[in-house]
């Protein structure tokens, strides 16, 4: 299964309008990315809890065994 | 999720300080995110119970529903959930899992700690 990185910063930009968002197709299939993300809304919350928030954003992109995106390397960062 | 697969869970990561939920075991893990947490946990000399999903599909559907989170490997030190791969990377390299450990009284080695952020730096 695969999803582009233009539908994944859709998504993400949707839940964090302001964010920067950079996004890297670390190999080439569509299925595994690493992701930035920097935004305000991550101020004051745990690494865990800034990450559920973006995986919240991709509306199950990832859930399941057949989630189709199955790699997302993330990263967040506070502006 | 049903209740006896949570009360599975629960007792797995009352019983163990440490619980690594991956796919493979710690000799040998069979997916690369879950196998950088099991050499990170294995350089630094931590003790942990590997559970592997790949062998009870149970757990490993009921495991993102216990902790809310999509996906695998999952790392719990005295029962709390810390995080999945980029985070146990990013907690390596910036010393909060090493304060983590520290203050959850188990042990590790602080010198292998140090030498992991030296080599990557």
């Amino acid at each position: 299964m695969a999803i582009s990185a233009q539908k994944i910063k859709e998504l993400i930009k949707k839940q964090f309008p302001q964010a920067d968002i950079e996004i890297i197709d670390t190999a080439g299939d569509s299925n595994h990315y690493s992701a930035t993300i920097t935004a305000h809304e991550f101020k004051g919350l745990s690494r865990v809890e800034q990450h559920k928030m973006v995986y919240k954003a991709l509306e199950g992109a990832m859930d399941g065994n057949n989630g189709i995106l199955h790699a997302l390397a993330l990263q967040t960062k506070i502006k | 999720m049903n209740d006896t697969v949570k009360a599975k869970i629960q007792t797995i990561i009352d019983q163990n300080d440490v619980v690594l939920f991956m796919k493979g075991n710690s000799k040998m893990p069979q997916c690369g995110f879950s196998s950088r947490v099991a050499g990170i946990l294995n350089y630094l000399e931590v003790n942990f119970k590997d559970v592997n999903v790949l062998e009870d599909d149970e757990i490993r559907q009921g495991i993102k529903d216990f902790s809310d989170w999509p996906t695998i490997p999952q790392l719990y030190v005295k029962n709390v959930f810390v995080g999945g791969s980029d985070i146990i990377t990013e907690m390596t390299m910036s010393g909060e899992l090493d304060d983590l450990l520290a203050t959850k009284k188990v042990s590790f080695s602080q010198e292998a700690a140090t030498k992991i952020r030296e080599e990557n730096s």
